[in-house]
């Protein structure tokens, strides 16, 4: 019998956590795959705190989840909207044209 | 309920400011109005904060939201330097034509997710101050909307901190997890053992931290966040956020980490030295006098931190002083950027400055006096920060880390020099504008007289400071 256990939930959590990091640093063409990686980062951290609640039965957990599914929500906002300025600014959003500044 | 005036500073600012966003949107042309408001609720809010004694200790709210005198001094701070900015901001907003209703009301909100932070004594109530401070900052920092340099360090500055922010909630997570709360104390109780998940838990709270904080390996946006926000908006980045974030610093080692002090001691160190040295040598070739403060400041938090690795109370209250003097000196800094302009424009580069002291003797020897104060140089405030950091560390025989920070002094002060040498031995370009406004000439003469009489009563400052014990 295969039991799916507290270990495999952080496992799942740490494969996607990294995923995102990954993709942040990796990825060289567009700036909407970095807000995707940071909304996989958040749901990796999700999925840690509701695995950690349901085994520690406890219910901060599962509050802490939902301030943060709210706050991802507005963070993904103004971030879309920073990007629409910078946009109208450059014309491009390529992640290698952004270097106007550096030095 | 009956301790609900203790939190009356920030139920006032959250209301006033839906109150000023709905003024703002219904009457015409109110920015004046809305941003003089601003400035009289920060003055409002200190006066609630020193309406309650200086040594008030209390929890709220099930132990989430903590009074003591840590957070009632850094909140007085924050809220001064906070006043400060807006009053010398308003001009060049003016001149940038972005002076509009947003821009007090972005600054209100993050100081208020500010003032939170300061107070939070649990993983979430931190966390949603945090976010309400970050958010605010990302919409500042590309203000300047038609600007392709503002919008790109607005770009930047979300990207960063948005992951930052990611690997500090992975670290709460952690945390939450092996010890079974939120709540600082509990973590406190419960965090004992050396398990390898909740030191990897300590690492990556560390690592958001040092980021928000601009310490080296995490410092790489904010040279370029600082060089490309408008002026202002850049005042408030070197100021504000650190004291907060240096406060959060704080309490997240010595309360919830204080049992595993031995596991945090070295990434403090390694940071501390790393930022020392990184700000001192990075700077030199810097042509732009905005970047070249982002790498100062990074060295500064680098010193900051040498306090905190220390592990006593003078270490913690040694800190507290530098960050207090680096705001002041920091501001006084600004201000001088905010008089280099003509005919609408503000200069930034170091070579604007070339002969300076011809023209302008007064706005040189403030400059004079704020740099040598950086740099580090007796009788001035900056040497006395410097100087209470290296008596605590020696204190605790921690020769390395003192030797490493005194030789990064001495690079750092090179820099330093260079602009006064451009300032007052190059030959003169040009003549700028005398008529600067008040509340300008206010904030320079403020930080000045300051720097320069702190030798006199350095005991004002110090024993306020020394009643904040923590351990």
């Amino acid at each position: 019998m295969f039991d799916i256990g507290l270990g495999h939930y952080l496992t799942l959590s740490a494969v996607i956590f990294t995923i995102g990091v990954v993709g942040i640093f990796l990825n060289r063409k567009n700036i909407i795959v970095i807000l995707m990686s940071i909304e996989l980062i958040l749901l990796a951290v999700n999925i840690n705190l509701v695995s950690f609640s349901i085994y520690l039965n406890d219910l901060t957990g599962q509050i802490f989840t939902l301030f943060i599914l709210t706050i991802a929500a507005a963070e993904a906002a103004i971030g879309l909207a920073i990007i629409v300025v910078y946009y109208r600014n450059t014309g491009t959003i390529r992640v290698e044209e952004i270097d106007k500044l550096k030095g | 309920m009956e301790n609900l005036n203790l939190v009356f500073p920030e139920i006032f600012i959250s209301i006033t400011l839906m109150f000023l966003l709905i003024l703002g949107v219904f009457k015409k042309k109110s920015t004046s109005i809305v941003f003089n408001l601003s400035i009289v609720t920060l003055f409002i809010s200190i006066a609630l904060i020193i309406n309650n004694p200086f040594d008030t200790y209390k929890e709220l709210f099930n132990g989430s939201f903590k009074i003591d005198q840590l957070s009632t001094f850094m909140k007085i701070i924050t809220l001064a330097s906070g006043i400060f900015v807006m009053l010398t901001s308003s001009n060049y907003l003016k001149n940038l034509k972005i002076y509009k209703i947003e821009y007090p009301i972005l600054l209100l909100s993050s100081i208020l997710g500010m003032l939170i932070m300061i107070s939070s004594n649990d993983l979430i109530v931190f966390y949603m101050g945090l976010e309400l401070q970050s958010l605010a900052l990302y919409v500042l920092a590309a203000f300047n909307r038609d600007n392709a340099s503002s919008s790109e360090s607005g770009l930047k500055y979300f990207v960063l901190s948005a992951l930052s922010s990611g690997l500090l909630l992975y670290g709460c997570s952690l945390i939450y997890g092996f010890s079974g709360s939120t709540n600082f104390n509990l973590i406190a109780q419960n965090l004992t053992s050396t398990n390898y998940a909740l030191t990897s838990g300590i690492v990556f709270i560390l690592v958001g931290l040092a980021f928000k904080i601009s310490a080296v390996p995490f410092h790489m946006w904010a040279p370029d966040v600082y060089e490309g926000s408008p002026t202002s908006v850049t005042a408030f980045f070197a100021i504000l956020p650190k004291i907060a974030a240096l406060t959060v610093f704080i309490r997240f080692l010595y309360v919830p980490f204080i049992n595993v002090f031995d596991q945090w001691q070295m990434i403090i160190i390694f940071i501390s030295i790393s930022s020392m040295i990184f700000g001192a040598i990075a700077a030199i070739g810097q042509k732009n006098l905005k970047r070249l403060i982002a790498y100062s400041s990074i060295g500064h938090m680098g010193y900051a931190l040498a306090g905190l690795c220390v592990g006593t109370n003078e270490g913690i209250q040694s800190s507290i002083i530098y960050i207090s003097i680096y705001l002041v000196m920091n501001l006084g800094f600004f201000s001088c950027l905010f008089m280099i302009k003509k005919n609408g424009i503000y200069y930034e580069k170091i070579q604007d400055l070339s002969g300076l002291s011809k023209n302008h003797p007064i706005l040189s020897f403030c400059l004079l006096i704020i740099l040598f104060s950086l740099a580090g140089i007796p009788p001035l405030a900056g040497f006395f920060a410097k100087f209470y950091i290296f008596l605590a560390v020696l204190e605790k025989s921690m020769y390395i880390l003192a030797i490493l920070g005194l030789l990064s002094t001495v690079v750092a002060a090179f820099y330093y020099l260079r602009i006064i040498k451009i300032i007052y031995f190059d030959p003169e370009i040009e003549e700028y504008d005398r008529d600067h406004n008040p509340g300008l000439k206010l904030t320079l003469a403020f930080s000045t007289i300051t720097i320069l009489l702190f030798f006199i009563y350095p005991s004002v400052l110090t024993e306020i400071i020394s009643k904040i014990n923590l351990i």
